[in-house]
């Protein structure tokens, strides 16, 4: 059976849900090899085995953390000469499409970015993209070279396959690119203990409406009464309310949860492609012309400041 | 010291108008009014704040690939403050994909000549993203991009990029490409002295042969993806709508526990 070689996203050994979810997707066309580079490379073999990964190939190197990009991309690239897979999966985060684009150029392939599913075909995988603003969707594939294509959080569910997960390590030789974009200082994001935007199977947020940093409270609560992520329109973040790494749409995360509640957020063009596709969709707006009620499955038309803590309590309470 | 910028952008269907494909899948260009894509206006703006900023002899050429109303997307750029324009239009580039836009670009960088190019960081239609970091692989030059904030200075650039789990700094020499967010700052308007200067500014044609790229890697025939389908997304079934009356978190827990999130 074909291989398919799939870009492993991990913060020091952890591996970050959209790639379990990218093996599942490569099990449809191949038998999924993993890549895994930079500190803590092998510790991901026990979670991409038992998700399906028939082979782990790691490489550690200083040059992953202080050098951007190119360094990712010859490893990916000598996986890709000692695999010659079927087609080479990455997660699309803005890192990962980046280096997809860049092996697609050296390996003399196309490139399909943000994938939201993918199964075998005829000729090559077929992968579905979601576009102009989540309107249409299209069926796209690679038609020269090996498919590389990148695949959006949330597009698959993740699936337990054991497989073996043999870690080999991988021998990587850094082009005289590679050191050209240093990274001089690294600040981490701090955590606030709720689930990462993308990956979140509900979403809370907040736009122009909520009126104030401190007011996100109220939208913070709710989503902490749902084990929620909390999300902003850029409205929000523009205005200095929430942090830019919340934005959701166009120039923010695109999420696609179970569950999505727009709290004071009108519903342009720019945010409903970052959230059209969440599976159910909620809004509380004061205004009974806003879009957002275009979408939603369920609305109220009322002030998010006496509906959203109402809410919230009422959660509390039912839940005991 | 001369220091040379090409700023990259792209002419898109306006976003808020009712966007959909052509019959052979393309973008459909001729329902939609179309436009400099809003996020390049973030690259041509960081373009003239490094010139103003500069002790160098800064010139800013502004570049885009695209049919004959791409001109506008040009002219937009000029009357910014850009001093020259650059246009590649050719029949045989209908359909070209993101490995053969790159091409073209490249290209046409080379011929052009740079020090430093600032790209978007994503088009408004075909969103990929992806383009800055290809012109960077295929220029052989350093790949400094979605950064929020950016400088140059003694042929070094150094810039913020906010990434999924950290935010960097990031350092290269000269030449490099850049692409900057919409984080980086607001856009200026163009003024009316502007305007009618941009109208003076020289805008360059050039066609596939003056970059000695074969029609056979571009286009919908040379394209490296094939799109075989494009479907309009139903319409979301209508859903319930109440107006609060004082329960209105209330039913609105209701309907959160029939559907089993509470
Ligand atoms: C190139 C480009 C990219 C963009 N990218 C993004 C993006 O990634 N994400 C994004 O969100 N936007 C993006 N935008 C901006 C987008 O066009 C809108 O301006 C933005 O989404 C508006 O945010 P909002 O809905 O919070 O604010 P508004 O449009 O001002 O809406 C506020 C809403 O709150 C309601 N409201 C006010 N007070 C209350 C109250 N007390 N109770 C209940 N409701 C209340 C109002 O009725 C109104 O509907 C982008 C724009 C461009 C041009
Ligand atoms: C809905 C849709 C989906 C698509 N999906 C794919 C796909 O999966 N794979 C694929 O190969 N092609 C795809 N395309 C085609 C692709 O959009 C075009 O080839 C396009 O010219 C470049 O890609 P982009 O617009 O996504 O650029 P991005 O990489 O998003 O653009 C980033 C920056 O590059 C510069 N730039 C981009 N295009 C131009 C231009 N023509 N002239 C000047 N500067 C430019 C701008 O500075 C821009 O801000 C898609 C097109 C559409 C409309």
């Amino acid at each position: 059976m074909a291989e398919v070689l799939v870009y492993v996203d991990h913060v020091d050994g952890a591996v970050r849900k959209p790639t379990l979810e990218l093996l599942t997707l490569a099990r449809r066309i191949g038998e999924p090899v993993a890549v895994a580079l930079g500190s803590g490379a092998e510790n991901t073999a026990a979670a991409l085995a038992e998700h399906g990964a028939v082979k782990v190939l790691t490489h550690d190197a200083a040059e992953y953390a202080d050098y951007l990009v190119v360094p990712k991309v010859d490893a990916l690239q000598a996986a890709y000469d000692a695999v010659s897979p079927a087609a080479v999966l990455v997660p699309s985060s803005a890192e990962g499409k980046e280096i997809a684009a860049r092996l697609a150029v050296r390996i003399g392939s196309g490139i399909i970015t943000d994938a939201t599913d993918l199964e075998a075909g005829d000729e090559g995988p077929v992968a579905t993209q979601s576009v102009f603003a989540a309107s249409f969707t299209t069926k796209t594939r690679v038609s020269k070279g090996t498919p590389v294509i990148t695949v959006k959080p949330n597009s698959a569910a993740v699936e337990a396959a054991p497989a073996a997960g043999a870690v080999e390590a991988l021998a990587v030789t850094f082009s005289d690119k590679a050191t050209g974009t240093k990274v001089t200082a690294r600040t981490p994001r701090e955590s606030t203990g709720r689930p990462e935007l993308t990956e979140a199977a509900i979403v809370v947020s907040g736009g122009r409406g909520v009126n104030g940093s401190e007011n996100f409270a109220i939208i913070e609560a709710l989503a902490d009464s749902l084990g929620a992520a909390v999300g902003a329109s850029r409205a929000a973040v523009d205005a200095g309310w929430y942090p830019h790494s919340n934005q959701v749409g166009q120039t923010g995360k695109s999420v696609s949860p179970q569950l999505y509640i727009a709290n004071g957020i009108s519903g342009a063009i720019q945010h409903r492609a970052g959230m059209q596709t969440s599976k159910t969709i909620v809004a509380v707006n004061k205004d009974a012309e806003a879009p957002i009620f275009d979408l939603v499955d369920y609305g109220v038309v009322g002030d998010l400041f006496d509906v959203v803590p109402q809410l919230t309590e009422e959660i509390n309470t039912r839940k005991g | 010291m001369s220091l040379r910028i090409v700023v990259t952008v792209k002419y898109v269907p306006d976003a808020t108008g009712d966007r959909h494909f052509a019959d052979d899948l393309t973008v459909d260009r001729d329902d939609v009014d179309g436009l400099l894509s809003e996020l390049d206006e973030y690259a041509v703006e960081q373009a003239l704040q490094i010139s103003e900023n500069s002790d160098d002899d800064v010139e800013i050429t502004v570049l885009t690939v695209g049919p004959e109303d791409a001109k506008d997307a040009l002219r937009k750029a000029l009357s910014m403050g850009a001093d020259k324009a650059i246009h590649v239009e050719d029949d045989d580039l209908h359909g070209t994909d993101v490995i053969g836009t790159s091409l073209v670009l490249a290209k046409a960088i080379e011929k052009a000549g740079f020090d430093l190019v600032v790209s978007g960081m994503a088009s408004t239609d075909g969103t990929a993203g992806v383009i800055p970091a290809l012109l960077a692989e295929r220029l052989g030059v350093p790949q400094v991009t979605l950064l929020s904030e950016v400088s140059v200075e003694d042929g070094v650039v150094k810039g913020r990029r906010d990434g999924d789990t950290a935010s960097e700094q990031l350092e290269a020499s000269l030449p490099a490409v850049v692409s900057v967010t919409d984080q980086s700052g607001e856009a200026r308007y163009p003024s009316f002295k502007g305007i009618m200067a941009a109208k003076k500014k020289p805008v360059q044609a050039w066609d596939l042969s003056d970059l000695e790229i074969d029609t056979d890697e571009v286009g919908l025939e040379g394209a490296w993806t094939a799109v075989d389908s494009a479907a309009q997304r139903p319409a979301r079934t209508a859903g319930t709508i109440v107006k609060d009356e004082g329960e209105g978190g209330k039913q609105l827990a209701e309907f959160l526990a029939g559907q089993k999130f509470i």
